[in-house]
């Protein structure tokens, strides 16, 4: 019989004082953790995936979105740049590049991204083959296994698209089916959740309905904006606003300002030497209609109106698998290269050095002088960061809140049942407890109410996480798991430890101090 | 073995009593009798350790009490004295049996087969698991005595344990604790106002 025990079996004497105090402080210390965990969880995601990237490389909008987009998948693209503009980033033989993978980012399967890229992008992530082959052909897909595990693909497997980033019926390509060739090993980071093809599987299913334009001369350009524009349209109002304005504060790019006009202008300018300006701006109006739609459809139609011109009946003829033989299949950047006309989306860069002072000035040189914009990923993910800082604060203040009011139920629990218990605390004296033996026994009590409310609030975080699992995977495109534990876990359950010793203080000094004689010698 | 010399304690009231000298042997018995206000709780209090005498001398066995620090007098209240109340109190949330090994924990011991002993003697072995709260008044005098018993003590201190009683358990108790300070070789000194006892114990001493 240790005081430790007879605190143990005190406090479960009082069973509605022990639910009381158990449910409020394992509430407080429950929502802490869980925003711990939850946050420990997504910042290992999101640093995984980091995977050494210094810089992507993409068209203008907002940086924050071509990081999400490019590199996390959560998020629509700013737009396409063209082979032509951003070669130098491709050449193998660039002096500061070690490694340059590009990204043409397409439609989706059931939520999983489409991403047409050269075979470089699986040892940018560390990937290796599980089963079957790395595609080789137009419409074969080598899938993460996320997606594998997740939507069931198997080799062999056949699916259908859908445009963007929609899981809709409606939007679904209705052109060739894609094949799974090979399904990737699981590698923890960002490229689980990916079907892998090459680039120029992109271009067939985007190109297709407009190939008519392939006759037409300067089809390119019109094709090239009506992306372009099609794709600010869906953000331009929302994300670019509120991003360029952070982004002026943390880099100083000078040429924001304004700065989507200054790409719709420098765009048809670059572009379009040599074409005549009616028909831009029979582009622009076509794009601008789109813009008020303000979704993804809008997408969808001003891309259209932008590319037909006026060819409506054509894009509805055009609507069937085609696979165009000029369009190449490309297996590295010098492949690519090849083909300037074409458009990718953005190039996740590696730098040989990254402290080298010309990579270091690379991002500025490209956002000044060039229609395309670079960004570093660890810059723009510590803004993110800092921007959902704000909601987290509050649940975290929130969260504190409730262990404080916990801990003053827990000071009034012990303090009047240390009134009520004065006869058993003069006993214990009695049979030779020592004044230290009373304060032991009342903070033993105190301690032992927040390590029960610690073992509650722990398991119903984990619990909650890995109950919430589902809904986070689909908002953040990441597996969350109830099943990871934190060093901090330990930290939390010490700070439990110290709040029940400091509420349990005023009591314990107060029972230690019961006078014997007094006590007893009370009559009534 | 229990002696006092010139015992005085004054309450910081301004209220002082005189105590005669007192003196029991082991496995003796002394009645200290005396009506309402002449000090007998104080004096009971005085010879458990519940209250530090400043002037004279309680000597339990070889042991000075008058002038322990108080660390040590509640060790030493613990090893070697053990109290009935009229009204005794227990630690509610324990059963019956862990009531006594806590008295043994503070005690510095642990027995459990003493503690069931008593337990058995005392005739109230099958509540050992009981919660306290479900014995009647009866049988919680009964764990009273055990636990007054159950660390071996030098004396045992009986502040009014019968006055609640009626004839037939009056006699048992008294006979109970009669029995079992002889058995465990202990002092017995009660403290009452029940003339009851009169009779039973010979050696008596009045305070006025």
């Amino acid at each position: 019989m240790k005081i430790l025990k007879l605190a143990y079996k005190n406090i479960i004497h009082s069973p509605l004082n022990l639910l009381l105090s158990i449910i409020l402080f394992g509430l407080g210390i429950g929502l802490i953790n869980f925003l711990f965990l939850f946050n420990a969880q997504l910042k290992t995601k999101f640093d995984s995936n980091l995977a050494d990237i210094d810089l992507v490389i993409g068209a203008k909008g907002s940086p924050l979105q071509m990081i999400l987009s490019s590199m996390y998948h959560i998020d629509n693209p700013t737009g396409n740049i063209s082979i032509e503009e951003c070669k130098a980033f491709l050449n193998p033989k660039h002096p500061l590049i070690k490694a340059a993978v590009p990204l043409s980012l397409g439609d989706s399967y059931r939520s999983y991204r489409i991403i047409g890229s050269t075979d470089s992008l699986m040892s940018f992530y560390g990937a290796e083959l599980q089963q079957g082959k790395i595609h080789a052909k137009d419409f074969e897909v080598t899938i993460g296994r996320a997606v594998a595990d997740d939507t069931g693909l198997k080799l062999g497997d056949s699916f259908v698209s859908s445009h963007g980033f929609n899981d809709d019926e409606d939007l679904a390509h209705d052109h060739a089916a894609f094949k799974v060739v090979g399904i990737l090993k699981g590698t923890g980071n960002v490229i689980d959740q990916l079907l892998i093809t090459n680039p120029s599987t992109v271009w067939n299913v985007h190109d297709h309905e407009g190939h008519d334009h392939q006759d037409h001369e300067g089809h390119d350009h019109g094709d090239h904006e009506g992306h372009d524009h099609g794709d600010h349209e869906g953000h331009d109002h929302g994300d670019h606003e509120g991003h360029d304005h952070g982004d002026h504060e943390g880099h100083d790019y000078g040429d924001h300002e304004g700065h989507d006009h200054v790409d719709h202008e420098g765009h048809d300018h670059g572009d379009h030497e040599g074409h005549d300006h009616g028909d831009h701006e029979g582009h622009d109006h076509g794009d601008h209609e789109g813009h008020d739609h303000g979704d993804r459809e809008g997408h969808d139609h001003g891309d259209h109106e932008g590319h037909d011109h006026g060819e409506q009946e054509d894009k509805n003829n055009s609507n069937q698998a085609v696979n165009d033989p000029s369009i190449p299949f490309a297996r590295t950047n010098a492949d690519l290269l090849k083909y300037p006309e074409k458009e990718i989306t953005s190039i996740l860069v590696k730098f040989k050095n990254r402290t080298n002072f010309q990579a270091l000035s690379m991002p500025r040189s490209i956002n000044d002088n060039t229609d395309m914009q670079a960004a570093s990923p660890a810059i723009e993910i510590n803004r993110l960061y800092s921007m959902i800082g704000v909601g987290r604060e509050m649940v975290k203040w929130l969260a504190f809140l409730i262990a404080f009011i916990s801990a003053v139920s827990i000071f009034i629990v012990l303090y009047k049942s240390m009134r009520e218990r004065k006869y058993e605390l003069a006993l214990i004296r009695v049979m030779g407890g020592s004044r230290s033996s009373l304060f032991q026994l009342i903070t033993f009590e105190g301690m032992l109410l927040t390590a029960i409310g610690f073992l509650v609030g722990f398991v119903l975080s984990h619990l909650g996480i890995e109950i919430l699992a589902g809904s986070l995977k689909s908002s953040y495109k990441y597996s969350f798991s109830g099943f990871q534990f934190m060093k901090s876990e330990l930290i939390l359950f010490g700070v439990s430890l110290l709040i029940g010793l400091v509420a349990a203080l005023i009591p314990a000094v107060k029972a230690s101090k019961t006078d014997i004689h007094n006590t007893l010698t009370e009559k009534g | 073995m229990l002696r006092t010399k010139s015992l005085e304690y004054q309450y910081s009231d301004g209220q002082a009593f005189r105590f005669p000298d007192i003196s029991c042997e082991s496995k003796d018995k002394l009645l200290i009798l005396g009506s309402s206000g002449v000090g007998k709780s104080t004096l009971l209090h005085l010879l458990g350790g519940l209250l530090n005498a400043e002037t004279g001398s309680i000597r339990i066995n070889d042991s000075e009490m008058v002038g322990m620090k108080p660390g040590q007098l509640d060790k030493f209240r613990g090893d070697n004295i053990g109290i009935v109340f009229q009204k005794n109190h227990f630690v509610a949330s324990l059963t019956v049996l862990e009531n006594l090994k806590i008295a043994q924990f503070f005690g510095g011991i642990e027995d459990e087969q003493k503690c069931k002993d008593l337990l058995k003697r005392l005739n109230i072995l099958d509540k050992a698991h009981k919660s306290i709260n479900t014995l009647s008044e009866g049988e919680k005098q009964r764990v009273a005595i055990a636990r007054a018993l159950v660390n071996n003590p030098a004396l045992i201190l009986a502040d009014e344990p019968t006055s609640a009683l009626d004839d037939e358990n009056c006699d048992e108790v008294i006979g109970l604790l009669e029995e079992q300070a002889g058995e465990a070789g202990a002092a017995l000194v009660i403290v009452t106002h029940d003339n009851r006892l009169k009779e039973k114990v010979s050696n008596q001493l009045t305070l006025v």
